[in-house]
């Protein structure tokens, strides 16, 4: 299934209730060759909450707001014409200043592959929800997002340190992590 | 089954043991924590980084052809494809073509590297169970695959003879003929291996319906590689996703549906068989050319992300990386084969006894460097 | 007529009967300590040469022309180690066990035929002699195991003991089966009915089922792959010898390799005709038995260490299955047939 395909039926899952409302500020609204930016348009906004890019990808990239997550998963896997079982990379990023988490999915009987972004500017307690009910690889890689990020996961069955010492203080692979012992900078 | 009790006194109850760092059966530092009850598991659980090298972190902050170095520290046995695995996303990203010579060479040198991690594996699968001179017909099998790496490349473990943008240097020009002698010398051992250990009714006692994995469970715990194509995942990167010369080359994939231990087995050894056929196919004909295509010193990748993904002797190798532009990644995340293999052990041991525990874990093949990183 | 009654007619000569009758005891005893101590040292060199064989590469060669000193290196090592032991464990036992061990393990040896008249005792209870003190054995590791207060320690000699007591049967019923041909217990009067042929000739196909289910036995008695679960999971669970150290871990090893002999011993003298020739090409030269007796015990031993170093191991609840549900089914039907052989004259034998 094309991208096309994929970002109509997603998008449709997750309709903005703003869809209607004409927007003097600039959108951004997504097109084949990139990302357009205009101001004082008719175009409505964005039809779903979902944002799509496909810019600087190899894959259809979907941003999802953190509060719809679990939703957004599962239904990618449900859903018989996504069919999403695969998840083969779970990696949290620091997005200066935001943090946040890739995932990487693809499908074995339609063998499509679509990446899932979510963010949140909080870095005292960044939360998100847990997918290890609908991907059992998840409890090991939330794990390991959780030991380098310090995001945490709700609903996680064994959220503890992986790699790490548990007395281990702050988060590694975060930017502003600094440690003069370990750490070489060039 | 549960113990001989003599005493009254001795009730069966739930203790722990310790399958600590050292131990001849977890191939690498690698600490179980089991719970047992007698005889049968309750509950594995991992405990990892005893050789983690935050090698993440040192990526931020190395060049594209120094991270090259730092991947064939991760999964040792299967080197070579670590270093094809960055060095296809460096040429993906700058959208450099590289000759066809590399192209081929880079094939023939991963499937030589599978075949010698995999002699190394029924070698120590054999050890496991405790047969215990498996190990030596192993290591012969590949000392021959390294003295052909050590002559071409000019290391035996960690290889780093890939660069982006294509060889090191060009192959050594006994390269053909050496690997020719060792398929003919390897195609009459391997059904040595056949009668030692596969046909052998204790090792099949000890393997079958031990540790199943059923497809949904493979595809759901992120199993690639052996571990998924023995439970009927097709998960074959070379056949869904082709790079290098794999598109042009015609083989099977080893698949079987038992999902047991033994079909684990078996995958592996029709996918030496298989390895041999592709070498046969491109090892006569590697075309002429030039040995690698010239790159800037620094290399810069373009803004954006970029995912390779490459199959490894373990399973699937992703390489993830996020570039702002500048001479070193953003955020460059590997998906490790054995990080998701080693997370199913749990799922897989929890029932059987402690024998079926080490048999199911060598039919993992899990190197622990691989998943520490 | 046997060495301990020459030696002690030669004795009564320089001394009164009684004291030449301890005399000689002790010295014979003496003299297959000292023998049979330095042979187990052997087999372990033995043992090491064989392994490296099978697994294409040499062995220990430094130590020594060849390597043959080298187990009297480690003798000496062990010797000298610290001699550790737990606070709480039960000093007496602790002591004893493995005592029992490599007692049991010498005392089998009294009774073997080496050639015509080289025989320590020969009394007319030989075999049953012989199962019954390999039996004893069993007691050091159940003692060895529950006296070190350790609990994995504990789970391992039961283990252990479970299967040496399960094995032992098979081994006095395929014995048993080839009892029926000679009709007598005594070892010397076994090997006398050979002399019309090897008694596994003899009685052709229950006698090769019997031994064959003797040598699968007899490789589970002592513990050796693809029988050795119990030892094996030491790595994991340790073995009933983890709090021994220094010489009475020795005793324990020695006594593993001692025990291969006399199993193998045993099957020669039931099953192949002791010192015997093969058609009775040297009966001539009656001291070229020992030769036989070794080259045949020998082969069995040889037989044994092929068998550890390629079959994988079995489980333990495999180990007992096939004890309980295969092995001893099939010796009880093995011994009905060879009774109605024997009944019905069909033995082979020839002058």
């Amino acid at each position: 299934m094309n991208n096309e395909d994929l970002q109509n039926i997603i998008g449709s899952w997750f309709p903005n209730p703003e869809a209607g409302n004409v927007s003097e500020v600039a959108t951004i609204s997504e097109t084949e060759e990139g990302l357009v930016e205009s101001t004082k348009t008719e175009e409505p906004v964005n039809p779903s909450l979902l944002e799509f890019t496909k810019e600087s990808c190899q894959f259809l990239n979907i941003t999802v707001q953190p509060e719809l997550l679990h939703r957004l998963m599962s239904q990618l896997k449900s859903n018989s014409e996504t069919n999403f079982d695969y998840l083969f990379c779970l990696s949290g990023v620091d997005w200066e200043p935001e943090l946040g988490v890739v995932y990487h999915l693809e499908s074995t009987i339609h063998r499509h592959t679509i990446v899932v972004k979510v963010k949140t500017e909080d870095r005292e307690n960044p939360m998100f929800d847990t997918v290890c009910n609908i991907w059992k690889t998840a409890e090991f890689h939330e794990r390991e997002v959780f030991d380098f990020f310090g995001i945490k996961f709700s609903n996680h069955p064994n959220l503890k340190r992986l790699f790490l010492t548990e007395e281990w203080e702050g988060f590694p692979l975060r930017k502003d992590y600094v440690d003069d012992i370990n750490m070489v900078i060039k | 089954m549960e113990t001989v009790t003599i005493n009254n006194n001795f009730k069966s109850e739930e203790y722990f043991i310790n399958m600590g760092p050292q131990h001849p059966a977890t191939h690498g530092v690698l600490r179980l924590i089991l719970t047992i009850d007698g005889e049968i598991i309750k509950k594995v659980e991992p405990d990892l980084g005893y050789i983690h090298r935050s090698i993440e972190k040192m990526c931020e902050r190395d060049s594209y052809q120094q991270i090259v170095h730092l991947t064939d520290r991760m999964d040792y046995l299967s080197s070579h494809i670590n270093n094809e695995a960055v060095c296809l996303v460096v040429e993906n990203a700058l959208e450099i073509e590289v000759p066809e010579r590399v192209k081929v060479v880079r094939t023939i040198l991963s499937e030589l590297t599978r075949i010698a991690s995999h002699c190394l594996w029924w070698g120590v699968m054999g050890m496991d169970v405790g047969a215990l001179t498996t190990y030596f017909y192993g290591f012969r099998d590949r000392e021959m695959i390294n003295d052909i790496f050590e002559e071409t490349c000019g290391a035996r473990l960690t290889m780093n003879y890939n660069i982006p943008g294509g060889l090191m240097f060009d192959i050594h020009p006994n390269f053909v003929k050496r690997t020719k002698e060792f398929i003919t010398h390897f195609r009459a051992k391997l059904p040595e291996y056949d009668t030692l250990l596969t046909g052998n009714v204790i090792f099949q006692k000890r393997t079958k319906g031990v540790g199943i994995l059923s497809k949904e469970d493979a595809i759901s715990f992120g199993a690639s590689g052996p571990v998924g194509r023995g439970s009927g995942y097709s998960c074959d990167v070379r056949k869904h996703h082709p790079y290098s010369a794999y598109d042009r080359v015609d083989f099977k994939e080893a698949l079987k549906m038992e999902g047991d231990t033994f079909a684990r087995y078996q995958v592996r050894i029709q996918e030496m068989w298989e390895s041999m056929t592709i070498i046969e196919q491109l090892i006569d004909n590697i075309p002429e050319g030039e040995h690698k295509v010239v790159t800037k010193v620094v290399i810069k990748l373009p803004k954006g992300e970029f995912y390779q993904r490459v199959e490894t002797a373990r399973g699937e190798l992703g390489v993830y990386v996020i570039s702002t532009g500048t001479k070193n990644p953003y955020r460059l995340k590997f998906r490790s084969p054995g990080f998701s293999n080693l997370s199913l052990l749990n799922h897989i041991a929890v029932g059987g006894k402690i024998g079926d525990l080490v048999a199911s874990m060598s039919t993992l093949d899990l190197v622990i460097p691989d998943i520490d990183r | 007529m046997n060495i301990t009654e020459n030696i002690q007619d030669w004795l009564a000569s320089m001394m009164p009967e009684s004291v030449a009758s301890i005399v000689a005891l002790v010295l014979v005893a003496l003299i297959y300590l000292g023998i049979f101590a330095v042979a187990g040292l052997y087999l372990v060199l033995l043992e090491r040469k064989v392994a490296a064989w099978f697994q294409l590469r040499i062995g220990p060669n430094r130590v020594g022309p060849l390597g043959l000193l080298q187990t009297m290196a480690d003798a000496l090592k062990l010797v000298s180690k610290e001699l550790t032991g737990t606070d709480k464990a039960d000093r007496f036992l602790y002591n004893l066990a493995p005592y029992f061990v490599i007692i049991s393990s010498l005392m089998a040896l009294a009774v073997f035929p080496f050639t015509q008249n080289f025989q320590a005792f020969d009394i007319n209870i030989g075999i049953f002699f012989l199962i019954a003190i390999s039996s004893i054995g069993v007691i050091g590791v159940l003692l060895g195991g529950w006296s070190s207060n350790n609990k994995f320690a504990l789970i391992g000699a039961m283990r252990c003991g479970v299967q040496t007591i399960s094995y032992e049967l098979s081994i006095g019923l395929s014995l048993l089966t080839m009892i029926l041909i000679t009709g007598s217990l005594q070892l010397s009067e076994i090997v006398e009915v050979q002399k019309n042929g090897w008694l596994i000739v003899q009685g052709h196909i229950p006698a090769i089922i019997a031994f064959m289910i003797y040598m699968i036995a007899g490789t589970a008695e002592t513990n050796r792959a693809p029988f050795d679960m119990v030892e094996a999971e030491s790595e994991l669970g340790a073995g009933f010898h983890t709090e021994y150290s220094g010489m009475k871990f020795a005793y324990f090893f020695l006594a593993e390799f001692i025990n291969m002999f006399i199993i193998a011993a045993i099957a020669t003298t039931i099953f192949f005709g002791a010192w015997l020739s093969p058609f009775g090409i040297t009966e001539s030269i009656p001291w070229l038995g020992v030769f036989w007796f070794l080259g045949k015990t020998l082969v069995l031993v040889f037989l044994m260490m092929w068998f550890r170093w390629t079959f994988p191991r079995l489980r333990v609840d495999q180990l007992l299955t096939l004890e309980w549900k295969y092995l001893l089914p099939i010796n009880l039907v093995n011994i009905v047939i060879m009774a109605i052989i024997v009944w019905l004259n069909l033995t082979i034998s020839w002058q």
